[in-house]
């Protein structure tokens, strides 16, 4: 591996020189462990008005074991804001007397997680200025953490209070280490919201189908699904087949070796999942393909094969996925930072990527899908640390390592654990959501 | 009729490796490493890790006196429980396939509910012997106990004693390689150049049009940056490969060449066998039932029969014991040693002669039709690591059998050195 800026600036002469020149110096972050607690310290609980939301999370803490602390200390290391009941911009002023201060002693790899409700479901013009602020405030926070810090926006929907738990949860624990500067959208449960046994195990019982498993995020996703307790259908394409057994191998699970490109490649996923496994509960379409080019040097050929391995496969699978997944299942595409910022070079993968978020959106609100209660939702990865970024030139991946508010790139394992929040059953209640799993990068921000 | 058997034996799936022509990218496996490949594909597949199976039963035809133990090497090395047993066969190419005889015969008495049989071969990384006259003196050497004993031993050692030997494709009693015994019987059979070169280009064929069609997607693993057989010539044709220069036989008899040969390469292949229920009870599809099998040798020695013909003798006991005539089959699957193997043996069938005096029939046993032979490629095309063929040829036929229904039938037929043939019976499932 190539001598890194990171590596460079987190030590000796580099640190010193770091420090002097102001550049910045990445974290380590705060990822998740087996067994480890939600968060590593007291959680500050506050609200305007009513504040309903709030009510909830002291409540989950509490059950969590997790300290409530009502004032901001050294040993406060996420903040929940609920403010739900704001109605006009002069409202945000609890914001700023709640946070300022909070920001000042907040401890290292601190979480601030603002509650709000959407600017579209009110009536009132004022209300939708003070409720759209948040997003402006929430995304400026998110660059001023310090230390590892993210700073997340969750909206929840009239009435849809009890779907916030998971997402609260999501954010303040490890699992949402490189997810920063993002709006969550919380809304009426497509299904029952079912909290598991053990919060160590969420996916215990469930069989997940992962596309591209061989290597880099789809591996990842493997693992990660498989150690929160799923048992794993390993795709990937033939030629991948030693690295995929190694993945199906470690996990206990199965590998089945096919191009997602294929004609009946969902009808073989069903028939293998059905006849192995009974069945399946979660699908991520992982499998994906770059072959950057500059649009006017692209021939159709190239064209052509991004847009299939990304796109028009995953729209094919879910035409014979989605009536054989088990209700209440859950399925997740990935997007890219490219699919909402566009990239030089990129065209047709942007292409394909943005075109994941619409099907996501437009699948997610598919009456066949409604009806067996199955979220639909996205992740769009930014700068990750794979074979595929590997390949990128050493400056072009240097800038995507640093042009985010964490100054790192993120590890494959920070994008499964969003898809595996996605998974949860306690998660009926978000769906159609694309979530950046990015570092808050600058880029499309 | 169908010998009674107190129960089935299901063949439930395969994997292997593709295989690599010699000093190719599997230059530096050894077989070890190759076996353990293809078990983990194989256990990947099925979703057998951590799972003890009944037993696997491996070996290599090359092979080191260092891996005596080499399939339970594999097994340890493997995401099977290390509880899983396992034993080596040495059966020359024959080894892959009375493997699969072993192992279904042990599941059908109900002494194991699963096992795994294969195969694997280097003819890269081979062990290399020194000469006998050397190896003597290094032992003596090594036996000594002073400094004098060993300076004798040291200076015992002639410059003409240094010398190493490889292991050949020699048949040990005739001193001939397999390619000029097969060039006599080919000659005693009149089998033509153009015949052979047409099976060699089908085979190539087939087995492209097989991955094309996507048939080895469930039947492969890759390895070593390796997706396909190595040796695999999709182009290839009769003119092309009637451009070969002859490397076995002399003068117009000289109808083998490199073209209708196997080459050397490198591979390992491994079948999963189970009972009925304990396919069941893994969620396992049974694609082949492994119905019998027959191993026959002949005296290849004294010149009473060709070195690869034990096949034609195995396969008239085996379909008398089940009842079967040679046209009863969808599938054949005849290993191609040497094309000329497969033209020798289905010309032997046909014969009166052969059939009445040598088998002992009343009449010949008939032509079967060749549109059913071979059907996705064979040796010729896919190559050939020795012990590791029949592996691959059960697990693909099985396959053929499962996608053709239930019922269907199919017979292989493989030929081993030291003149012995193995062959078997597989019905769809
Ligand atoms: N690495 C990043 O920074 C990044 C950023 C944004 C989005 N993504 C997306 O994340 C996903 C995984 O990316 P990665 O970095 O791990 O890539 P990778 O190249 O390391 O792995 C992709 C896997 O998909 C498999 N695959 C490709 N085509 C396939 C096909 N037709 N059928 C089945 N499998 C196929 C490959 O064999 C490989 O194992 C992709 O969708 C990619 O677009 C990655």
């Amino acid at each position: 591996m190539a001598f890194t800026y990171g590596q460079l600036v987190s030590g000796g002469v580099g640190k010193q020189l770091a420090t002097t020149l102001g550049l910045p110096r990445p974290a380590r972050l705060r990822r998740h462990q087996l067994g480890g607690s939600l968060v590593p310290g007291a959680v500050l609980v506050a609200g305007h008005g009513d504040a309903p939301v709030a009510e909830r999370v002291r409540h989950l803490l509490e059950d969590a074991g997790v300290q409530v602390a009502s004032l901001p200390s050294t040993s406060v290391v996420g903040v929940v804001l609920d403010l739900t009941a704001i109605e006009t911009p002069a409202d945000l002023e609890t914001l700023r007397s709640v946070l300022g201060p909070a920001l000042r002693t907040l401890a290292p790899t601190g979480r601030v997680i603002v509650v709000g409700r959407p600017p579209e479901g009110t009536g009132s013009v004022s209300q939708a200025a003070a409720r759209r602020s948040l997003e402006g405030v929430v995304r400026s926070v998110g660059k001023e953490m310090r230390a590892g810090g993210t700073a997340n926006l969750v909206l929840v929907d009239d009435g849809a209070d009890a779907g916030v738990d998971a997402t609260v949860r999501f954010l303040l624990s490890g699992r949402s280490a490189y997810v920063s500067g993002q709006v969550f959208h919380v809304g009426r449960p497509v299904g029952e919201l079912v909290a598991p046994a053990d919060w160590d195990q969420p996916l215990a019982g469930k069989v997940a189908v992962v596309t591209g498993a061989a290597r880099g995020i789809g591996a990842a996703i493997a693992d990660t699904l498989a150690r929160d307790g799923a048992t794993i259908i390993a795709v990937d394409v033939p030629a991948a087949g030693g690295p995929l057994a190694e993945v199906a191998n470690r996990l206990s699970g199965t590998a089945l070796q096919l191009d997602v490109t294929a004609e009946d490649a969902g009808a073989r996923i069903v028939e293998h999942a059905q006849a192995r496994h009974g069945g399946f509960d979660i699908v991520v379409h992982n499998a994906g393909i770059t072959r950057d080019k500059l649009l006017a040097n692209t021939d159709a050929d190239r064209w052509d094969a991004v847009l299939q391995v990304n796109l028009l496969s995953i729209l094919r699978m879910n035409e014979a996925l989605v009536p054989a997944i088990r209700e209440g299942g859950h399925i997740v595409h990935i997007s890219s930072i490219a699919g909402i910022a566009g990239n030089r070079g990129q065209s047709h993968y942007a292409a394909s990527k943005a075109g994941v978020i619409g099907m996501t959106q437009a699948l997610a609100a598919d009456d066949a899908v409604l009806a067996k209660g199955i979220t639909v939702n996205a992740v769009a990865p930014g700068f990750i640390e794979t074979e595929m970024t590997a390949a990128v030139p050493f400056a072009t991946r240097e800038i995507g390592r640093l042009t985010n508010s964490l100054s790192q790139g993120g590890q494959p394992v920070d994008v499964a654990e969003t898809i595996g929040y996605f998974a949860w059953d306690a998660n009926r209640a978000v769906t159609g959501n694309v979530v950046r799993v990015c570092g808050q990068m600058l880029l499309g921000a | 009729m169908t010998p009674a058997s107190p129960r089935r034996a299901a063949v439930l799936g395969g994997n292997r490796i593709p295989f690599a022509r010699q000093f190719g990218p599997y230059a530096k496996a050894s077989n070890q490493d190759m076996f353990t490949a293809a078990l983990e594909g194989l256990v990947a597949r099925h979703g057998l890790a951590g799972e003890r199976l009944g037993e696997v039963v491996g070996g290599a035809v090359i092979k080191h006196s260092r891996d005596f133990n080499l399939t339970r090497e594999a097994v340890l090395g493997s995401s099977l429980a290390p509880q899983t047993t396992a034993y080596d066969v040495q059966q020359a190419c024959g080894t892959g396939l009375e493997n699969a005889i072993l192992v279904s015969n042990k599941i059908k008495l109900g002494q194991i509910e699963s096992g795994i049989a294969g195969g694997v071969d280097t003819s890269s990384d081979a062990p290399i012997m020194v000469s006998e006259k050397l190896r003597r003196k290094l032992l003596r050497l090594n036996r000594g106990r002073t400094t004098l004993d060993m300076a004798k031993g040291v200076l015992a050692i002639r410059p003409g004693d240094i010398g190493i030997e490889t292991p050949a494709n020699t048949e040990p009693r005739t001193g001939l390689s397999m390619g000029e015994h097969m060039a006599i019987t080919a000659k005693k059979w009149g089998i033509t150049r153009e015949a052979q070169d047409q099976l060699a280009a089908a085979s190539h064929q087939n087995l492209a049009a097989a991955y094309d069609r996507g048939f080895f997607d469930d039947l492969m693993t890759s390895y070593l940056g390796l997706a396909k057989d190595q040796n695999l010539r999709p182009d290839s044709s009769v003119e092309k490969l009637a451009a070969l220069r002859p490397v076995f036989g002399k003068g117009e008899n000289a109808t083998m060449t490199a073209g209708n040969s196997t080459p050397l390469t490198d591979g390992a292949s491994a079948v999963l066998l189970g009972s009925e229920e304990w396919a069941a009870e893994h969620h396992l599809p049974v694609q082949a039932w492994f119905v019998d099998g027959e191993v026959a040798a002949v005296d290849y020695v004294h010149g009473d029969e060709g070195l690869l013909m034990a096949p034609a003798y195995a396969v008239p006991r085996l379909l008398a014991r089940n009842g079967l005539t040679l046209q009863d089959f969808d599938y054949y699957e005849i290993h191609e040693a040497f094309a000329s193997t497969v033209l020798s043996t289905l010309k032997a069938w046909e014969d009166e002669e052969f059939c009445t005096e040598r088998l002992g029939l009343e009449k010949p046993l008939g032509p079967i039709d060749r549109s059913r032979l071979n059907v996705n490629g064979s040796s010729l095309a896919a190559g050939h690591p020795f012990a590791a063929t029949g592996g691959r040829i059960v697990a693909t036929l099985a396959k053929m059998l499962h996608e053709k229904g239930p019922g269907s039938r199919g017979l292989i037929s493989i030929c081993a050195a030291g003149g012995q043939g193995v062959v078997a019976i597989l019905e769809g499932a």
